[in-house]
């Protein structure tokens, strides 16, 4: 006997919208649209397509100012799942970031799996296979054992599913601070690779043509969770888990192998995944962007489960599916492309000429909507949003630097520096992941930026992820122009032209004005690094509501960075290459301690100015570093950012052959703690052959960029700089190498 | 050599392979679908990395019932040649063409880093071509690569010169430092006693061009070429 677990329908009420987190008028709004009150279904639709996560509506206004196309852009930003950028010979890169922060925070292995999971499909939807993952991460501090419980499982996550489908997970970053507790921001980036000619498109058009679905069959899991994204985490929310989808890497390598036959075959007409409201919102948004409607029968789906209603259905979140539309007469030969790969392939409805969404049940009609209406861009609302400069920012943006005493020993200060989880070598997290498989890694993780070849031609994608919530939350504009400038500056140090981004941005309550302040002001920020650096935003994600009982966390705008590398014969790593090399700055070194790692370990303060950003001086910077990197005679480049230019000179120190050291001598009217713990932007530390100074010095002289020996790469296997520093390479090695492990207590 | 490269649902390292050989080595090579049943017209097999039938159950174990697995069974037996890497070599342990069994790394996670391999001697067509004198450096990328077998088994290995490789640091000193996962006598490759059936967890595939930082596992295959 089969048991009835089917739910009973609520009466419909603005109690129950509100439940919905829709409001007052947003209720009135679809009750107006529909000439009538929405059936239970249709309140469920609504919920979810107006949510913030779908339907960015506190955010749209603020993103519109970024630049959104042009450069080497193929389609503006939100045309389609991904960024797509053209990189030459045919080929096309598709790209784009994404958050699953709460998830990750109630349910960390699932919700960071099947946010690589997602970020994969709005990949390879478009026909593009995916050739690396970047996973920025940020954490509570790893004194608090929940804290190391919820990173360790999150990794794992990442590493389960990234690895199990066959795609190198090659970067991103990891920092810690109290800001994050409880509520980690977990962040992943694809990037896939496609021949302009194969493209496809998320579009549902052409009449009669058939509607299916593919993939994975429909379960109860992650119902609301685009309304769950959608609010603070609370006390309540460890109880939400049932919000949370289950992941199936496996079901998910088959879906992509399956799709990316089916992305070569003409009759294919438009395909989405299913991420955030499943069936409801592939479908809305593919009817819509046809111009067309879409008629569903959901006795059709293929259920995980018994007893699920409509509603359920339509809001399912289950992962490993997708919404395919073929040209009618095809049916058979779409169905032997999945049935080759073990994969249900079931129609579901069909593409009509109403414009509307028309969903049955049962014969039943069980919703009626417009589905210009329900999407971006469409009927789904725009908010404009108070912002305030936030309060806080007058005390936190004061340093006195003179109350501040110096370190009394500098080699004391530097190993514990080392051993901060901010700055110590990541290699405990990215040797979970592989980071090799498909043999296209030219720079795997660790360096300041990852180099991915492209098969077949002599091109190389550099990829970088950055953000930084300190600098943001001392400064939310300057944060939003470091984060371009340091993410552009870290393909550059690979020898790669910047040329597109995707942005996650991590932020509190918006209806909060200083949160918002924040949030529009990081934007600015980031337009303008954009516009001048010509590195449009191909699209990406916007992730509010990032709050624990505590408050926010630091406003988290995070970038990740496409470049492109002509030819692979000029690349460059951040280690010494070899005894003799002269050891050059490239920039300046202004010693700011304003946001620093070393201001937080040392004084226990987030406090001043983040450092100064000039964006002309960036550019320039980034473009001499460029030039002697393809004139070839760069032997290393690393850029000074968290932890200033003493890490900065470990880092490439501890990356070099065994046996090489560095003496290092210079001086700046600057405390020494400014000078070695600063964090200047703008600035690359380089190694050149000394007969090549003086080209260097010619290129720098003509972009205006002070170009400066400190030193030679020796072979005395030690860091020596000035009388400050002497340490041997076993020590920064243990306090740089080992010190992730052992906080994590593995 | 023409190579079979074959394929199961969740095989990831498929295309690596057949890279490997087909582009850079210049063999023939081909894919050969799980559901086949023959590998006629084959000099060679490879059975590639990944996660088959998503290493639900066991690593390897769903694998071995593939309609394709007969066939790889008799050409074993023609002492025709099969190289199994990752998950290839635990699907021919399950298929009980390799002795032992894999267990999850010491530290209980995945683990991707390059290791050093010291070729224990020349007594195959995969390690004919090799020098015994120097290390071979690639990636591992596994979760389960520990190979366990008792004393007894590795004695009788040891005796019979089916240990094909075993972890060793860059100077091809076998340590424990230089041991990643725990395995049984630092053994990172094992043959079969007839010595044409050959499992590994490093990837040799993946290390077969400078530009992805190692050439050094080309010399695999192409020991395979020249003395197969």
């Amino acid at each position: 006997m089969a048991i009835d677990n089917a739910i009973k329908e609520p009466q419909v009420d603005e109690e129950l919208a509100l439940e919905h987190g829709l409001s007052s008028e947003e209720y009135a709004r679809i009750q107006d649209i529909l000439g009538r009150k929405p059936t239970f279904t249709e309140l469920g639709i609504f919920s979810v397509m107006w949510s913030e996560h779908c339907s960015y509506k506190s955010s749209i206004k603020v993103l519109k100012t970024l630049p959104r196309s042009g450069g080497r852009l193929l389609v503006s930003a939100g045309e389609e799942n991904a960024g797509l950028v053209d990189v030459g010979d045919g080929w096309a890169v598709a790209f784009k970031i994404e958050s699953h922060n709460h998830p990750s925070a109630v349910e960390p292995y699932q919700g960071a799996a099947t946010g690589v999971g997602g970020i994969m499909r709005d990949i390879f939807t478009m026909g593009a296979r995916p050739i690396a993952c970047l996973d920025p991460l940020h954490f509570g501090s790893l004194d608090d054992p929940h804290n190391r419980f919820l990173l360790d499982h999150v990794v794992k996550g990442i590493a389960d599913y990234g690895n199990c489908l066959g795609i190198p997970t090659v970067g991103g970053e990891v920092f810690i601070s109290d800001a994050y507790a409880g509520n980690p921001i977990v962040n992943v980036m694809s990037v896939g690779v496609v021949r302009h000619d194969r493209v496809a498109s998320a579009v549902a058009k052409g009449p009669g043509n058939p509607v299916y679905l593919v993939g994975s069959k429909t379960g109860r899991d992650g119902i609301h969770g685009a309304t769950f994204a959608s609010e603070e985490l609370s006390e309540e929310s460890e109880s939400r888990k049932s919000n949370v989808q289950v992941g199936d890497p496996f079901s998910e390598k088959l879906l992509l192998e399956a799709t990316l036959e089916l992305a070569r075959r003409p009759f294919l007409v438009g395909i989405q995944d299913m991420g955030a409201a499943g069936i409801t919102c592939s479908s809305s948004e593919m009817a819509a962007k046809g111009e067309a409607g879409i008629r569903l029968n959901l006795d059709a789906v293929p259920l995980r489960e018994e007893g699920m209603i409509p509603y359920e259905i339509m809001l399912s979140e289950s992962q490993e599916r997708m919404l395919v539309v073929i040209q009618k007469g095809f049916e058979k030969e779409l169905k032997e492309i999945f049935d080759r790969w073990d994969l249900d392939c079931t129609p579901i409805g069909e593409v009509i000429d109403t414009g509307k969404m028309e969903v049955f049940s049962n014969g039943k009609r069980v919703a009626e909507i417009p589905c210009s209406e329900l999407v971006l861009g469409g009927g789904a609302p725009q908010y404009t949003m108070p912002a305030r400069r936030p309060a806080y920012l007058e005390e936190a943006n004061h340093l006195d630097l003179d109350a501040l005493p110096e370190p009394k020993d500098y080699n004391a200060a530097l190993l514990k520096l080392l051993a901060r989880p901010n700055i110590t070598h990541k290699g405990f997290i990215f040797e979970q992941y592989d980071s090799t498989v498909r043999t296209n890694t030219v720079i795997g993780p660790g360096a300041d930026a990852a180099v991915i070849r492209v098969k077949g031609t002599s091109k190389g994608l550099a990829v970088s992820t950055d953000g930084n919530g300190r600098y943001t939350w001392l400064n939310p504009n300057a944060g939003g122009r470091i984060a371009v400038a340091e993410a552009a500056r870290n393909v550059v140090c690979t020898g790669a032209q910047p040329v597109a981004i995707t942005n996650c941005l991590n932020f509190g309550n918006p209806k909060d004005p200083e949160i918002y302040y924040q949030f529009s002001e990081a934007v600015a920020g980031m337009g303008d690094a954009c516009r001048l650096f010509n590195t449009p935003v191909t699209g990406g994600n916007v992730s509010f509501y990032n709050e624990n009982p505590d408050g926010a966390v630091y406003p988290t705008p995070v970038v990740g960075m496409l470049g492109l590398i002509e030819d692979l014969e000029h690349t460059t790593t951040p280690g010494f290459k070899q005894e003799g090399d002269f050891i050059v700055v490239l920039g300046s070194i202004n010693g700011e301690l304003g946001g620093s790692e070393y201001l937080e370990m040392a004084h226990k303060l987030v406090a001043g100015e983040p450092p100064l950003i000039n964006l002309e001086t960036e550019m320039n910077v980034q473009g001499t570093c460029l030039e002697g990197i393809q004139q070839g005679f760069i032997h290393s480049a690393h850029d000074i950012s968290d932890g200033g230019l003493a890490v900065c000179l470990v880092e490439s120190l501890l990356a070099a052959p065994d046996g090489l050291g560095a003496e290092i001598h210079l001086t700046r009217r600057l405390r020494n703690d400014e000078m070695l713990f600063g964090e200047s932007q703008s600035t690359i530390i380089i190694t050149v052959a000394e007969d090549d100074l003086l080209p260097l010095q010619r290129i720098a002289m003509g972009d205006q960029v002070p170009c400066i020996t400190i030193g030679r790469v020796t072979t005395s296997g030690r860091l020596q700089l000035n009388d400050l520093i002497d340490l041997d390479r076993k020590q920064l090695r243990k306090a740089y190498m080992e010190s992730f492990g052992r906080i994590m207590g593995a | 050599m023409r190579f079979a490269i074959l394929v199961f649902p969740g095989s990831n390292c498929d295309h690596d392979a057949y890279h490997a050989v087909r582009h850079v080595l210049g063999e023939e090579g081909a894919f050969v679908w799980h559901k086949e049943r023959s590998l006629d017209g084959y000099d060679a097999a490879i059975i590639p990395g990944g996660f088959s039938y998503g290493d639900y159950l066991r690593t390897g174990a769903i694998a071995r019932f593939s309609p394709i697995m007969s066939a790889v069974q008799e050409f074993a037996q023609k002492g025709k040649p099969i190289i199994g890497i990752c998950n290839g070599f635990q699907i021919l342990v399950e298929a009980g063409l390799l002795p032992g069994a894999l267990i999850s790394n010491r530290s209980l996670r995945f683990i991707s880093k390059m290791v050093y391999l010291k070729p224990e001697g020349q007594n195959s067509l995969f390690t004919a071509g090799l020098d015994t004198n120097r290390t071979y450096r690639m990636p591992i990328a596994h979760q389960s690569g520990n190979y366990l077998i008792s004393p007894e088994t590795l004695d009788q290995l040891e005796r019979s010169d089916q240990i094909a490789f075993r972890y060793a640091t860059p100077e091809g000193k076998v340590t424990a430092g230089a041991n990643p996962n725990g395995s049984t006598g630092n053994i990172a490759g094992v043959l079969n006693r007839e010595k044409n059936v050959l499992g590994l967890m490093p990837h040799p595939e993946r290390a077969a061009e400078a530009i992805v930082g190692s050439y050094d596992g080309l010399a695999f295959f192409k020991s395979m070429a020249e003395y197969g």
